[in-house]
């Protein structure tokens, strides 16, 4: 963003631009860290000029639990559960991106059942994901009622997962070579009788009470607006970044298990404002339901995982792995020795680079914009803070 | 021409509102639609998923008798170290000294349910139980003693 | 048939019997004071849990129902709640101010109350100047909350007591406006008159499509009034947490909760008294036989009954809409509700004018 000439004197110190955080005159006001519009423990220090934002500057650590220096200490297997707490939306995605890591480092050939039920997963987890972040970004605008309509669909399948996974938010499900359990015989049936069916027939409800809303409508027309230059820049990625036109949907780009055989859309808007990140999200979840009907009753027989070794010890050397999470791309990058536990290892969250814009996206707007531009970039603080 | 565009928004955006109030009516005047579950009152009905990670267990037969050998691989394999096993040396009928567990000691209050234990047991000794009312007022009582008082290893069990 | 009427008429006879005039007045004083009270009160509890279970039942939930049958106590047990609580003052607050606020807001409530008729020949004070006397006492209210809002020493309560201040000002101009469009039919100020006027059919049967167009517009008016979601700015949770109210606790804060639903009662009261026909029976033409029936339905529960629709219709847009922005705010009122009130009581003059309405 910044020349370092811009930020240094010849003398290396701060210019007084970068030191002084506010002008004594400003008025400013702090949103969080126990604030209703951040679903979270975010502190946003924003300078006002009467309603107008002249700056947004976000506090971030109250929730950071240095989940990558725990990792250091556990095991190949042991590490996966620590990453359902990061974006705790999409706990299944998070594993499986360890999940992933770990087999290509140990170059282990999944078994054909795992790799459908992880992407079955991971497409229920982001339906989950999309819906929450639904009611929760209409609540934010004020409109209570959405979130319960939400809710609703999203405790059918938190029943699916707690009935396969046993547990309905950190599931810790992938394990390194495919996934723990195989799945609860009535999984199938529940998905795709159940759950498809009922949120297909509620799809409509949804864009009756907020997307064809007029008030909501002019609340997120035009506000926010990230251009395709800017997206890049800061580092957006997933609905935020493909809602500025930026073509960055890992599933496609770089595909991994089974999502190389299904067919979907990547959703793609130019404007870049809120409504249009709004509406990828929202067509997101239609695509999802499309790749879970192309899988679900196509789930091959065969073992659940592979057989791997009881202590994992991965080659030495530097790994990378990339998954589309619900938020955007997620990327681990584990160092290892060649010991049984990781040297170093680093989460590329998506959430930090997607909060990263916010300032420069809401400068010179009100503060009903900052809180309809934080509610879709989808904020996860955990996810930002690890 | 402008004032009929400027009805004709006003009208769709009548209209947009009307649909909305719409829906909550409708389930405002269908009270059917209501998921609420009084959870304290529907206990007795209530069904929790059979996996359901609850708590670790160890199942215990009508004999008094467990299937751990105090092998502490799930000791090992639990992340956060909930899991304490403290082995004793038995002499069994033939006179020979073996390992077997004297306490098998579990924290309930650092368990985060990643299910690794019952992966890294050989022998099925423990497993998730789908309890959850686990408030005591005391969180001393989270920490579980699993293997009963005078229990054995069920013969066979290597 | 039991009415007040009979009540209030024995009540007077009695009391001047046995009284001198002047005791008289004193005693009633009191009894209204009394009475008015009460009625604050019961309102309050009635519509804070008529407002959860109408929330609960929209948003498919049951809401409250474990305190008493039906859970019809809850709001009792909250009052208690909320009396035991301790009421904070901020160490920089101006003490004065801050605790005048909630009182200002409470009386300017209670002050409307009088020329309200609450049924056939009841009523506290049926002056002739009745609807001008609420649309002025009602802007009081304003000046409570920005007093609070400044006096809290905190910035969101500033913010919202200023955004507050720009509503209320700018939406009582289009409730103003349309309450005009009904006294130009009647061409009176005051309510028994405006009432009596709708003897043969409400207004907004009466008064073609003006009247429509006037109630929705009071409708919207009146809920951005009341502060009411779509329009609740001032205390707009999810941007300036409580707003002008974010520093008070206790019963300070309960006396600002309770005035805003005596608000909404009021403002629904006038709106029912206007359009609706305060406690006028509903009657067809001259379907003899159901005007009869219609008839024998005591008056204050036509006014009542009423008074809760629109409450409840008020409730409604609450528990579906998404908040609007400040500037947009303003908008609706500037660029569209205040030119079509204006346009519309045009028309409605010229309805009047040659006698048009029915």
């Amino acid at each position: 963003m910044y020349h370092i000439n811009e930020l240094l004197n010849s003398d290396n110190t701060l210019k007084p631009s970068f030191v002084a955080m506010k002008e004594s005159d400003d008025y400013t006001i702090n949103i969080g860290p126990q604030h209703p519009a951040t679903h979270g423990v975010l502190h946003l220090v924003i300078t006002l000029n009467g309603e107008t934002i002249k700056k947004v500057d976000p506090d971030l650590g109250f929730i950071h639990r240095s989940i990558e220096k725990m990792c250091e200490s556990l095991s190949y297997r042991q590490y996966i559960y620590v990453t359902s707490r990061m974006d705790y939306l999409s706990s299944h995605i998070n594993n499986h991106a360890c999940a992933l890591l770990v087999e290509k480092a140990l170059q282990v050939e999944v078994p054909e059942r795992a790799q459908y039920i992880r992407v079955i997963m991971d497409e229920l987890t982001r339906i989950a994901s999309h819906l929450l972040w639904w009611g929760a970004m209409a609540m934010d605008m004020g409109a209570f009622t959405p979130y319960f309509y939400a809710f609703r669909e999203r405790e059918l399948l938190t029943e699916i997962m707690e009935d396969t996974c046993g547990a309905r938010l950190t599931m810790n499900y992938m394990v390194p070579g495919g996934v723990m359990h195989d799945p609860h015989e009535t999984f199938v049936h529940r998905v795709s009788k159940e759950f498809l069916p009922l949120l297909k027939s509620k799809l409509h409800e949804y864009e009756e009470l907020v997307t064809g809303n007029i008030i909501f409508q002019n609340r997120v027309n035009g506000v926010g607006l990230l251009t395709y230059e800017d997206a890049i820049s800061y580092g957006c990625s997933g609905p935020t970044a493909r809602a500025s036109g930026v073509h960055c949907d890992i599933r496609k780009l770089y595909p991994y298990d089974v999502y190389n055989k299904v067919q979907f859309e990547e959703v793609i808007e130019t404007a870049g404002d809120s409504m249009a990140r709004y509406m990828v999200r929202m067509n997101e979840i239609k695509q999802s339901i499309s790749i879970i009907e192309q899988l679900i009753n196509n789930i091959p027989e065969g073992d659940f995982q592979a057989k791997t070794k009881a202590v994992l010890k991965l080659p030495k050397g530097e790994f990378y792995q990339r998954v589309e999470t619900a938020r955007g791309e997620l990327g681990v990058f584990v160092v290892s020795e060649g010991g049984t536990t990781p040297y170093r290892i680093k989460f590329r969250s998506p959430g930090f680079s997607n909060l990263s814009c916010l300032d420069h996206i809401t400068k010179g707007s009100k503060i009903g914009d900052l809180v309809a531009s934080m509610g879709t970039l989808d904020l996860v603080i955990p996810d930002i803070d690890r | 021409m402008y004032i009929v565009d400027y009805i004709k928004e006003v009208a769709s955006a009548v209209k947009s509102l009307a649909t909305g109030m719409k829906l909550t009516g409708y389930y405002f005047t269908h009270p059917k639609e209501i998921i609420t579950q009084e959870y304290p009152d529907n206990r007795a009905t209530l069904k929790m998923a059979d996996r359901f990670k609850g708590e670790v267990i160890m199942p215990h037969d009508e004999n008094n008798e467990h299937a751990c050998t105090g092998c502490t691989s799930c000791e090992l394999a639990c992340p956060n170290g909930s899991i304490k096993v403290i082995t004793k040396f038995e002499v069994n009928a033939e006179g020979k000294k073996k390992k077997a567990v004297d306490q098998h000691i579990y924290h309930l209050d650092m368990c985060t349910m990643c299910n690794l234990c019952i992966e890294a047991c050989p022998t099925d000794a423990i497993k998730m139980a789908n309890t959850f009312e686990h408030s005591v007022p005391d969180r001393n009582m989270l920490i579980k003693r699993l293997n009963n008082n005078g229990s054995k290893i069920r013969e066979g069990v290597e | 048939m039991i009415s007040f009427e009979h009540i209030t008429k024995w009540l007077q006879a009695w009391l001047n019997a046995h009284m001198s005039p002047i005791l008289v007045l004193a005693v009633e004083t009191v009894l209204i004071v009394i009475l008015a009270i009460a009625l604050f009160a019961v309102l309050g509890l009635v519509l804070v849990i008529m407002e959860r279970r109408v929330a609960a039942f929209m948003q498919i939930r049951m809401g409250p129902n474990r305190v008493g049958p039906w859970g019809l106590l809850q709001s009792t047990a909250d009052t208690v709640k909320l009396i035991m609580k301790e009421s904070i003052v901020p160490t920089h607050a101006d003490k004065f101010l801050f605790n005048l606020a909630p009182f200002i807001v409470m009386i300017a409530a209670m002050l409307i109350l009088a020329p309200v008729n609450f049924a056939q020949r009841f009523h506290i004070w049926d002056l002739n100047i009745g609807i001008l006397f609420i649309t002025s006492i009602s802007s009081i209210s304003v000046i409570g909350i920005l007093m609070g809002g400044w006096a809290s020493s905190n910035k969101y309560s500033l913010l919202g007591a200023m955004r507050s201040g720009a509503q209320i000002v700018s939406y009582e101009l289009s409730a103003g406006l349309s309450i005009l469009t009904i006294i130009v039919l009647c061409g009176s100020l005051k309510v028994s008159d405006i009432i009596a006027s709708q003897e043969t059919g409400w207004w907004i049967f009466k008064g073609h499509i003006p009247a429509i167009v006037a109630f929705v517009i009071y409708l919207i008016a009146v809920t951005a009034e009341t502060n009411r979601a779509p329009f609740d700015l001032a205390e707009a949770e999810s941007e300036l947490t409580a707003g002008f109210h974010s520093e008070y606790s206790g019963m300070r804060f309960a006396l600002f909760f309770l005035a805003e639903y005596i608000n909404i009662f009021i403002v629904c009261a006038v709106g029912a008294t206007l359009f609706l026909g305060g406690w006028m029976p509903f009657h067809i033409g001259h379907l003899q036989g159901f005007n009869h029936v219609m008839d024998y339905i005591p008056s204050s529960i036509w006014f009542f009954g009423k008074t809760f629709f629109l409450i409840f219709v008020i409730m409604w847009f609450r528990w579906t809409f998404p908040r609007l922005r400040i500037d947009q705010l303003l908008n609706l009122e500037w660029k569209y509700l205040l030119p079509i009130s204006m346009v519309n009581l045009l028309v409605m003059t010229v309805v009047a004018i040659y006698h048009l309405h029915f």
